[in-house]
């Protein structure tokens, strides 16, 4: 996977280098020539002020505000002196075609180690782990080493399931092996990792955190727009030139970020904004931003930054049938309704792409999204509803021509 | 668990639920026992798992106060011990 920077693209204010500015593998001594050295302990005072006014949102995923985290897991500190913090950097990367935390591993490790000494100087944290997995993984073990400051840090293995990042999944693994979700009537900033408060965030959040603990909220708000702030890291994937993870400003259009990319417009019928727990949009919707606020009419998210992109020879329902297969696969099988509501859901799925589909058919899979929405452990059955939903919304039609034995793609 | 968890309010029939039903899903094995003893709150799925009656908010259950006794046993009978009752307005 290699880098695009804007210095060699004229896409206009679409792509921004600030995550991989220090260039391609850097290490320690190209990352402070390029961003300059972090106190940790210096920054910590104002960083809880500062990342409130960034706008930072968590980029693993759910897109919380990241101050909020920060701000849970000191208040539980202070409540509990003496469980001391712990703070967890995600690199899990379950999404099958997502590629951006390992990017951001292997070429700037020492972004994500300033984020997590600066997030936990800011919460006075105990104990600091790194969960990734291979290609990430060695880089980060390469840079650690090559710092004093970093030796506390923990790495851990993570498993190579598509919940394998979910969040209490990760907790879960550090602390018993196993990388499955748990239920939990609290969330990790009150207790987390051995019921210590915890502050997880994505590699990436983290990245931006080290950025912001040099520069400032203000600097941050330079890139992006007013409502989606900073920049975002997104992987592009499916039917474009090649594969790539490209750094947008935040808000970016994604028929903007396409293009730059390579992909031709005509080419695209839809594009999976978010990963299999996102959702999908048409051609004629893709001027829409990359951003929460522009893309929840749609049911989506900018999730953990992915662009599925689908040729127009393509079958939208078919490919929605494979996506929610995988999925089902990918349910724990710990809790009952995404035990046997995802393959429901995927059998519903395949009779649509079969063309064996009543007329009441698409109507089943309406009702099993609703059925299988907030009954887990984890987000792993609300993910894949929303994204049956998002695909019965934005394939009405060729559904319906299926159940004639049609289909809307075109044959060139 | 002694702490309050009514929280003060009044229990009136009616009022906004003050407690919410948590099902821990790893737990649960679609026994029954909840949606037989709170019919009012919980029907069962098609596969026999406690869903919501009503469609609400949320992934707790919302529980009215009138039966929040109810609920208190349902928790303490429920075999897997699957349940527990929290209070939304705590955080």
């Amino acid at each position: 996977m290699t880098i695009e920077t804007a210095a060699v693209r004229d896409s206009g204010t679409v792509l921004v280098s600030r995550l991989l500015a220090a260039g391609p593998d850097a290490d320690l001594a190209r990352h402070i020539a390029c961003f300059g050295a972090l106190d940790p302990v210096a920054a910590a005072p104002r960083l809880l002020a500062e990342l409130e006014a960034s706008g930072l949102t968590g980029r693993g995923g759910a897109g919380f505000a990241a101050w909020r985290k920060l701000a849970a897991t000191a208040r539980a500190r202070d409540s509990a002196p003496r469980a001391r913090p712990v703070v967890i950097a995600n690199g899990a990367e379950g999404e099958p075609f997502s590629r951006k935390d390992e990017t951001l591993l292997t070429n700037a490790p020492h972004l994500v180690i300033d984020g997590m000494l600066a997030a936990g100087a800011a919460v006075g944290a105990g104990e600091l782990h790194l969960y990734a997995s291979e290609p990430g993984l060695s880089a980060i073990l390469g840079a650690v080493a090559e710092r004093a400051d970093a030796a506390g840090i923990r790495i851990v293995t993570a498993a190579d399931t598509f919940l394998s990042g979910q969040a209490s999944a990760v907790v879960n693994a550090i602390e018993t092996g196993r990388p499955l979700p748990r239920d939990a009537v609290k969330h990790l900033g009150e207790s987390g990792l051995r019921r210590r408060p915890t502050l997880l965030h994505n590699v990436e959040t983290l990245a931006h955190i080290g950025l912001i603990a040099r520069y400032g909220a203000a600097w941050f708000r330079a890139a992006g727009t007013p409502d989606d702030p900073g920049t975002r890291l997104v992987t592009l994937a499916g039917d474009v030139p090649r594969s790539q993870v490209l750094e947008v400003h935040g808000g970016a259009r994604i028929d903007a970020v396409l293009a730059a990319a390579g992909a031709e417009h005509d080419r695209i019928s839809a594009v999976l904004v978010g990963g299999y727990h996102g959702g999908w949009l048409t051609a004629d919707q893709l001027g829409a931003g990359l951003s929460p606020a522009a893309l929840a009419p749609y049911g989506a998210h900018p999730g953990a930054g992915i662009l599925l992109a689908l040729d127009r020879t393509r079958c939208a329902v078919q490919t929605t049938a494979e996506i929610v297969e995988y999925l089902a696969g990918q349910s724990a099988r710990q809790c009952g309704p995404c035990l046997f509501g995802l393959p429901a859901l995927a059998a519903s799925w395949r009779e649509l792409a079969a063309g064996v589909a009543a007329a009441e058919s698409p109507r089943r899979a309406w009702d099993l999204a609703d059925a299988v929405d907030g009954r887990g452990a984890c987000a792993h059955p609300d993910g894949t509803a929303r994204l049956s939903r998002s695909a019965l919304r934005a394939f009405a039609a060729d559904v319906e021509q299926h159940r004639h034995g049609r289909c809307l793609r075109a044959t060139h | 668990m002694s702490q309050t968890i009514s929280n003060g309010r009044p229990a009136q029939p009616g009022a906004a639920p003050a407690l919410a039903l948590h099902v821990d899903w790893t737990r649960c094995d679609g026994r029954g026992l909840c949606s037989e003893m709170l019919p009012e709150i919980l029907g069962r799925d098609e596969w026999g798992y406690p869903i919501a009656a009503e469609q609400h908010r949320g992934r707790d259950i919302p529980v009215p106060a009138e039966s929040e006794v109810a609920a208190r046993n349902v928790m303490s009978l429920c075999p897997v011990l699957a349940l527990r009752l929290t209070d939304p307005h705590a955080r």
